[in-house]
């Protein structure tokens, strides 16, 4: 049985996030949860794998002590992919940001989604390029005053939520960087979880980007504008308990338990396991003024893994096929002798 | 007319007609039964990008051409024997290719005004083509096709699909052909989704040869007879077939799973498809969305532990640059498969050239040496594709394997070789105690130890930043600097590990012909027919470019002249130039999208002496 702790996932490298970072809180609650993983499927240290791709966040494989592989601009995914197909008993996990998954690697992170690869996405998402020094990205607001849009973008952001739900994701869960606990609780989940995980956290850049998600984030108000789902639960939040999320035509709602003849029956109980992506999509959608932004394990679903289809069809094809080696191969269709 | 049967050393036979006439499957079928029969022999495949190309137009034309002979075959040929015109279009790409006793063999129904006028003729297409002293045979093979299976129950488009059935009968009348392989192979193609197709096409098929044998048109026939050929047992097979064996192989000498990521590109999908298909050896194939995570995790995959390949073509590779210099960087094991074609850009797809040497040489940013091999011919992608992994295994590289569309669609026949004839692959597993160094280096080859995740104590990153031997993060000007060297120095020492250049003909003398790759069979047919003329010339074949044979220089110095022959404007004479400065190289290249012609080499080489 693998017992590990945090201090066993952390390396000895020097961490050289900005002070203030969020991606400090991240890794703390990453290498916790590692610890946990480990014991809950009895997985080695040494079976572990963690790989990004360029941009801040793209560092922490430095900073975990197991196998690590800080590859290239965008292609974390392809290279997770390749990692789980060729060894499925690895744990994958991947650290990329909004710019590295969502605009140079776009076409990888939808790919990966859709054949269901077990790797564990986290999506760090500051809304700007921070290591590049301050240019708009994939998620930045529209109207972000950058360096490369001095006048404001013109352009829409990516959710990324409903980008994972589009692509039939299987699992997909958000947080806030501080949310220590949360985050923890999240990454074990996805690391139990077989298939595509995609967690989204809403990190703050201090330097590029500071306060980018303060309207949610402040602490003033983040119990009336976050919701915290767990699957089974009723959907309640604010500061008092007492607003709930429910049912409204082909819609939702946000109420107050307690007007109009509300109680708390009536509030919708969260189902991360439905596998239809209505709700889900909807959930992930949901935004201010009218409405808490989702967090915690909005999707969490069954569905079978492209690596063990694979392994499955390897063992099945290798069973049937008289076919046993190179020897045979080479020697079998049609040949002739010549005497 | 009395039929002669006359003794000939070879002949040369092209199948065209539309892109939808099933030429390349006929040319396959004459040039099987002929390996078979015992021949030696050597295909070109030549069609068009598209798969229905505009019917009836010359750009539409899908021509195979066969070479089938007595001895080893080295060429397919450079003019032909005989030719199969389908079409006016057809017989209008294919004239120049006629020799001057050839003999054309043409379906008469398909000669009709609107083919015609979309073939270009004004008149008679024999006077235009000025090709009236040829050999015309004249069939009405549509219509008689049509005659053969008019009680056989088919609609008409399934009838016409069978014509080509009649014109391969009527040629293996012509060069005494048993038809016993193609009534098995039928058998084999039809009897699970169509058994109702096996008897009208070898109807037709023995209609089409008794209608040779009956008519009057055809002066002679031929007799081939089989090969001197080493004993053993035989197969017919095409580049991209043995490339995708060759890796197999590789896979069990290593005990390393094999996996390929790759993306579907003309004319390299073949190997992919092939490998798709060998889950039983335990190959593990992805098709990615795109070529950059085919390579992308192919990389993941050797990080992993796995013999990890890439396969692909020009543009393919150029979209691969980026992470060929990770692989360069983190010093995995990668084989990358470059199946070249004629660029640039999407150039022209279907058509093969060499033009692919300058970019996996220098294609890449920093300074980012790799190993680069090529194959020969259609057989020895087998060899090819084992080296190259035996290599980038042992010497912890990506080695680019190079071959091109003329040897992947191209085939022979080759003498299956024993697996026990083939080396082990050792791959340097990190070992022992105590923290893991990842980019120390073994002080003969300077490889870099493989600790793979799930070996226990050896947890280490590495990833495209420099980093120093001991695996960390370095920006520090002299580390840089010594890595870079490592990094060169490694790439060099492999060739301490590869056979020497082999010289065929004197040691000394006035010009040394070279060679690379596919153009192998030209170059010795253009030699040895010189040789045969008294002319006294060496030739040498390079299936290593990165490193060279460390005998190179040696074997260059005995040498007044070298003359580098290549399908492409003189990237590896200006390699050996870059190696080898004092050497007088000179460079005589094509770039028609075309093999070489033997005469034309034969030229190129007049002209140097």
């Amino acid at each position: 049985m693998a017992t590990y702790t945090a201090k066993d996932f952390k390396s000895d490298q020097e961490v050289r996030w900005c002070p203030g970072c969020g991606d400090h809180a991240v890794l703390a609650a990453l290498t916790r949860a590692l610890a946990n993983v480990s014991g809950a499927l009895d997985i080695d240290k040494e079976r572990f794998v963690v790989v990004s791709g360029i941009g801040c966040s793209s560092r922490l494989p430095y900073y975990v002590d197991t196998y690590g592989f800080h590859s290239i601009h965008g292609r974390a995914t392809p290279i997770s992919t390749g990692i789980k197909v060729a060894n499925p008993d690895l744990s994958v996990w991947q650290a990329c940001g909004d710019g590295d998954a969502l605009a140079i690697g776009g076409n990888h992170f939808i790919h990966a989604i859709r054949r269901n690869i077990d790797i564990n996405i986290i999506l760090f998402n500051n809304r700007i390029y921070g290591l590049t020094k301050g240019q708009y990205s994939p998620t930045s607001k529209f109207g972000t005053i950058t360096k490369t849009s001095p006048y404001g973008t013109v352009e829409e952001p990516f959710n990324p939520g409903s980008l994972v739900l589009g692509a039939k994701g299987t699992f997909f869960a958000r947080s806030l960087d501080s949310e220590l606990k949360l985050n923890e609780e999240i990454m074990v989940a996805a690391g139990l979880h077989e298939g595509t995980s995609v967690f989204e956290v809403l990190t703050n850049c201090v330097i590029f980007n500071d306060g980018t998600h303060k309207d949610i984030s402040d602490r003033e108000v983040r119990a009336d504008r976050t919701i915290v789902l767990r699957h089974g639960e009723k959907m309640i939040f604010g500061k008092n308990r007492d607003k709930g999320i429910m049912l409204d035509g082909l819609g939702l709602k946000v109420v107050t338990i307690g007007e109009n003849g509300i109680t708390e029956d009536d509030i919708l109980t969260h189902d991360a396991h439905m596998e239809h992506i209505g709700i889900h999509l909807m959930l992930a959608d949901m935004k201010g003024p009218d409405f808490p932004v989702a967090l915690g394990v909005i999707r969490d679903v069954k569905a079978v893994t492209y690596a063990t289809a694979v392994r499955e069809q390897v063992e099945a094809v290798t069973a049937k096929s008289r076919i046993k080696c190179v020897d045979d191969l080479l020697r079998s269709g049609a040949t002739w002798e010549v005497k | 007319m009395e039929h002669k049967v006359i003794d000939v050393g070879d002949v040369v036979i092209r199948f065209a007609g539309d892109s939808g006439d099933g030429m390349q499957l006929t040319g396959t079928l004459f040039a099987d039964m002929s390996a078979i029969y015992g021949n030696g022999l050597s295909t070109f495949p030549d069609y068009p990008a598209e798969i229905r190309a505009p019917h009836g137009t010359v750009s539409g034309v899908s021509g195979f051409q066969v070479h089938i002979g007595s001895s080893k075959m080295n060429t397919p040929g450079d003019f032909c024997d005989m030719l199969v015109a389908m079409n006016p279009a057809a017989l209008k790409a294919n004239a120049r290719w006629l020799k001057r006793t050839a003999l054309v063999l043409i379906d008469t129904d398909s000669f009709d005004d609107a083919n015609l006028q979309k073939a270009g003729f004004k008149g008679n297409p024999v006077e235009e083509l000025k090709i009236e002293d040829r050999v015309i045979v004249p069939a009405a093979i549509t219509s008689l096709t049509a005659e053969s299976l008019k009680d056989s129950g088919l609609d008409q488009k399934s009838i016409a699909k069978c014509k080509n059935m009649f014109a391969l009968g009527m040629a293996c009348f012509i060069y005494s052909r048993p038809l016993d392989y193609v009534y098995t192979y039928l058998e084999k193609k039809f009897s699970k989704k169509h058994p109702e197709m096996i008897a009208p096409n070898r109807k037709v098929l023995d209609d089409g040869f008794n209608y040779a044998a009956n008519i009057q048109a055809i002066p002679n026939t031929y007799s081939i007879e089989p090969a001197d050929l080493p004993k053993g047992l035989y197969r017919n097979i095409t580049g991209n077939q043995a490339t995708a064996w060759g890796l197999l192989a590789a896979s069990e000498k290593s005990g390393l799973p094999l996996f390929c990521g790759s993306y579907p590109i003309t004319p390299a999908t073949g190997i992919l498809e092939e490998l798709a298909i060998y889950k039983n050896l335990g190959a593990r194939t992805v098709q990615a969305e795109d070529e950059i995570a085919g390579i992308c995790t192919a990389i993941g995959a050797a990080f992993a532990g796995n013999l990890a390949v890439t396969t692909t073509s020009g543009p393919g590779l150029s979209l691969k640059s980026e992470a060929l210099g990770l692989a360069v960087m983190t010093e995995l094991p990668l084989v990358v498969v470059d199946v070249q074609r004629a660029g640039p850009s999407t150039g022209i797809p279907t058509k093969t050239e060499q033009t692919d040497l300058n970019q996996v040489l220098y294609g890449r940013n920093g300074e980012c040496p790799l190993a680069v091999v090529a194959a020969h011919s259609p057989a020895d992608c087998f060899d090819a594709a084992f080296n190259a992994a035996k290599i980038a295994v042992e010497h912890m590289t990506p080695v680019v394997l190079l071959t091109e569309g003329f040897l992947g669609n191209g085939s022979e026949p080759w003498l299956i070789p024993s697996m026990s004839d083939y080396p082990a692959i050792v791959p340097p597993y990190a070992e022992g105690e105590g923290p893991f160094h990842p980019f120390e280096r073994d002080a003969e080859t300077l490889a870099r130890k493989w600790a793979v995740p799930g070996m226990k104590g050896f947890e280490h990153r590495v990833g495209g930043l420099e980093k120093n031997h001991r695996g960390v993060i370095s920006s520090d000007p002299e580390n840089h600097e010594l890595m870079v060297a490592e990094r060169a120095e490694k790439v060099e020492r492999i060739a301490a590990c590869i056979p020497d250049l082999k010289l065929d003909g004197p040691a000394k003398g006035k010009l040394l012909v070279v060679g690379w790759g596919g153009t192998y069979g030209h170059i010795l047919s253009a030699v040895s027919e010189l040789r045969a003329e008294g002319r006294d010339i060496s030739f040498a074949h390079f299936d290593f470019i990165s490193p060279l044979p460390k005998n190179t220089a040696e074997v260059f110095a005995g040498f007044e002249k070298i003359l580098v022959c290549e399908l492409n404007c003189g990237h590896f004479a200006n390699w050996l130039r870059s190696k080898m400065p004092s050497c007088d190289i000179r460079s005589f290249g094509k770039v028609q999208g075309q093999p070489f012609l033997v005469q034309e080499i034969t030229g190129a080489i007049k002209r140097e002496l």
